[in-house]
């Protein structure tokens, strides 16, 4: 259903710092809007971003409605060893999401 | 004489009307909003009681732009990045949106480079606010103003 798009520099040297990019898409619904006739839409937010390298956390995010539609959010990582960086996305409605990237650390 | 005493009335009259519209529009039009006391209530409830410093953080958001529906904001921090002075978290807040909370990035001295970048939305021209966190427990913070030409969030949906 939801896809997500990861940018992770495939190789890296030992100590470098990377940067990792990531999008997914969602709608972010703010709760604050309403249709036309006047109801309510309920909010429908991502709430968290974790990132895990080797199975060690490394970055994450909490996430409000203020936050764009398909959330992007950047950041940056020291290449320590290779191995697999793991994203995952939690929100509303039981929303989650896990994608995972490889990196040679050489 | 008489002219001149109607037309000081009616003056007076018009005078009150308008104020009066200018009053009832500022009680109505008001939107569902944050106000900049709340965003401190919001900025204190994450620091406690701690002092927050101006400085050390920077906060990069375009000075004007079309559309709140995404603006890009990226946000950088002086430290080292170190196992003994890292940044642990960078909060930031809006004054004017529905609510001051907008995200809250978890650091690390792993994460090499304070630099954290997203989009975010924006319901009117207003300041942001982004406060650092660093491991010695201390706050800094830095704001910026912007101008938003299309606000997100008034918009209906379907």
């Amino acid at each position: 259903m939801a896809s997500a798009l990861i940018n992770v520099p495939a190789r890296a040297k030992r100590g470098e710092i990377i940067e990792v990019k990531t999008l997914i898409s969602h709608v972010m619904e703010t709760g604050f809007r309403h249709t036309q006739l006047g109801a309510a839409i309920p909010r429908n937010i991502i709430r968290r971003f974790v990132c895990t390298y080797n199975g060690t956390e490394i970055f994450s995010a909490d996430l409000y409605p203020a936050i764009s539609a398909n959330p992007f959010i950047v950041f940056s990582t020291v290449a320590t060893e290779s191995g697999t960086l793991s994203f995952q996305w939690t929100g509303d409605n039981g929303f989650s999401v896990t994608e995972s990237a490889k990196i040679t650390v050489e | 004489m008489e002219r001149s005493a109607s037309r000081r009335e009616f003056l007076k009259i018009a005078g009150g009307v308008a104020a009066g519209i200018g009053l009832s529009a500022v009680v109505t039009v008001r939107p569902a909003s944050a106000t900049p006391a709340e965003m401190q209530e919001a900025i204190r409830k994450v620091v406690g009681s701690a002092r927050v410093t101006p400085g050390k953080v920077k906060i990069d958001l375009p000075p004007l732009i079309e559309n709140g529906n995404a603006v890009p904001l990226t946000v950088r921090v002086d430290s080292p990045m170190t196992e003994t002075d890292h940044v642990r978290a960078v909060h930031v807040f809006t004054e004017k949106n529905p609510q001051p909370y907008v995200i809250t990035f978890h650091l690390g001295p792993r994460a090499g480079r304070a630099q954290v970048a997203t989009r975010m939305r924006l319901a009117d021209s207003q300041n942001v606010v982004a406060i650092c966190e660093l491991s010695d427990g201390s706050f800094w913070s830095d704001n910026a103003s912007i101008v938003v030409t299309l606000a997100a969030c008034l918009e209906d949906g379907i």
